[in-house]
């Protein structure tokens, strides 16, 4: 009750008492929870190395730079092969995704009680593993190298462009659908005419922009050995030499700088 | 030509939309289909294409009874049967004659659909109904980039390519200015005398309807309340379709369009 009346006037408060004092009862435990943790956390720090955090970083940063520029010439083929893990991986997952997403979509699912929560089960379980985890398991059965980073990267692909674009399906104008279907089209004719054009934009919208989250994947898949750049960034990491480290750095960079320019562009011009 | 015996739409959630509707349309017809909102007007033309299925009654085509065709002979039911929707229902981001020759849907395979390779007399005819409607120029545009009045038309040349017996119109005029209204209206009916078309059309405008179609049909409550020339509306009539309202104008406002147009 926020309104009291007092001599006359009303009073007009945004919370009545109780309300009050139990805001002010969960800061307090909230406070108190969290400055437990912070105890906690506290004591399970090594301070000394913390302390001296700034001289080992100041270490590192004299030891990379400058960066070694002549070993560019070693990097050429693994970024190479980092765009193509990435540009395959994400090709593959989109030939997956989009019938996965037709299955999985309300609207156009062939059947609600069998076939759509399998294609669900499929998008829940590739979009929950990490593809460094999808690469270890995959090296672990196809060896190492390039393949297995390409189909880390279409498993975990998969989820990611199947759930976008079976939401995006999900909210077609049904309208346009009931037109085509009203011409007496066949399915694959409704489905030709009455959806894929409207989901078109939000098609070509996902592809670039996981294709640019793969790239930044695909970097680091190396590491787990993979394939691409990574694998330079381990092996530099392995015998600490810095300006190695740096350089590759530099050129992941630039690879995702260019990366999210293109999508940018790409978007920029379907929409 | 389009008989419906005792048609019955009951929706999952228990609302009975339609209550046996028996209604026969003659060859060339135009009838107007009027009533408040919810009384069943959309379902009534959607359970005879079976955009909604009906669950009891026969709707017979000709000599064709829709409500028991399997998939591909409804397919082919549905091509004789011309629909107009009240948003135009285009699919917005193909051109006019795209949208125009999705028409032929039904007659083409998936494969010459889907790489537009439409046979040449389709070709021929989409051009010359956007002619008919003034909208060769347009041919090219994205349906998206059209006026209301010109994506009307649009839709309405959709629904004559299928070279239908029937057009079943919803609600054509809902989102048009009083002007393109008429214009709409005039068209449709025009082009069924042309063509010798029995059109149902729902319509909320009871001016409108008056003024074009040659036999009115009131719904209420999914029931058929009034069936009869439009001159027949009297205010006793539109009061036992909507409800108690001072009917005069809405009648008078006819009689004036009527004396505007004649002068």
């Amino acid at each position: 009750m926020p309104v009291i009346e007092s001599n006359g006037g009303q009073i007009w408060r945004r919370r009545d008492r109780t309300q009050t004092l139990l805001r002010w009862g969960m800061w307090l435990i909230g406070t108190a929870v969290f400055l437990y943790c912070w105890k906690q956390i506290s004591d399970a720090t090594t301070w000394f190395f913390v302390w001296d955090a700034p001289r080992i970083a100041n270490d590192i940063w004299t030891r990379a730079t400058p960066p070694k520029w002549e070993y560019i010439t070693q990097l050429g083929r693994p970024i190479w092969d980092t765009l193509n893990i990435a540009t395959l991986g994400t090709m593959i997952s989109l030939c997956i995704a989009v019938p996965v997403a037709f299955l999985a979509a309300r609207n156009t699912t062939p059947s609600r009680f069998i076939i759509r929560p399998l294609a669900l089960l499929i998008i829940v379980s590739t979009r929950s593993i990490n593809s460094l985890i999808w690469a270890l398991l995959l090296i672990a059965i196809i060896g190492p190298g390039v393949l297995a980073g390409v189909v880390a990267i279409a498993i975990r692909s998969i989820g990611f462009c199947a759930k976008l674009l079976y939401e995006a399906i999900e909210e077609i104008d049904e309208s346009q659908v009931e037109a085509v279907t009203a011409t007496g089209a066949s399915r694959w004719q409704v489905m030709a005419y009455g959806i894929v054009p409207q989901i078109l934009p939000a098609f070509a919208g996902i592809a670039v922009f996981r294709w640019d989250i793969n790239i930044r994947e695909s970097t680091v898949l190396g590491l787990v050995g993979a394939g691409g750049i990574g694998l330079q960034l381990q092996s530099s990491l392995n015998v600490l030499a810095w300006p190695q480290v740096s350089l590759i750095l530099l050129v992941i960079l630039l690879a995702v700088v260019i990366s999210e320019w293109v999508s940018a562009k790409v978007r920029g011009a379907i929409i | 030509m389009l008989r419906l015996e005792n048609l019955v739409k009951t929706y999952k959630t228990g609302d009975q939309a339609l209550k046996s509707v028996d209604l026969e349309v003659p060859q060339g017809q135009v009838l107007a289909l009027i009533g408040p909102s919810g009384a069943g007007k959309s379902t009534l033309i959607r359970c005879i294409n079976r955009l909604v299925e009906p669950t009891g009654g026969k709707v017979w085509l000709g000599d064709t009874e829709l409500s028991a065709l399997g998939q591909g002979a409804l397919r082919r039911a549905r091509r004789r049967m011309g629909m107009i929707f009240q948003e135009y229902a285009l699919v917005e981001r193909l051109t006019v004659m795209e949208n125009v020759l999705s028409g032929r849907l039904g007659y083409v395979g998936f494969w010459r659909s889907f790489t537009r390779r439409y046979p040449q007399k389709d070709v021929d005819e989409a051009f010359r109904l956007l002619d008919r409607v003034g909208l060769l120029h347009m041919a090219d545009k994205r349906a998206d980039e059209l006026s209301g009045g010109q994506r009307q038309r649009v839709g309405i040349c959709r629904a004559l390519i299928q070279q239908p017996d029937l057009l079943l119109v919803d609600e054509p005029t809902a989102s048009l200015d009083p002007k393109t209204s008429r214009q709409i209206m005039r068209l449709i009916c025009e082009l069924c005398a042309e063509r010798g078309l029995a059109a149902i059309i729902n319509i909320h405008d009871v001016a409108l309807a008056q003024r074009f179609v040659q036999r009115v049909i009131g719904l209420r409550l999914g029931a058929i309340e009034f069936d009869g020339k439009p001159d027949a509306l009297s205010p006793d009539v539109l009061t036992a379709i909507y409800g108690e309202e001072d009917w005069e104008a809405t009648i008078q406002k006819a009689d004036d369009d009527e004396e505007v147009a004649a002068q």
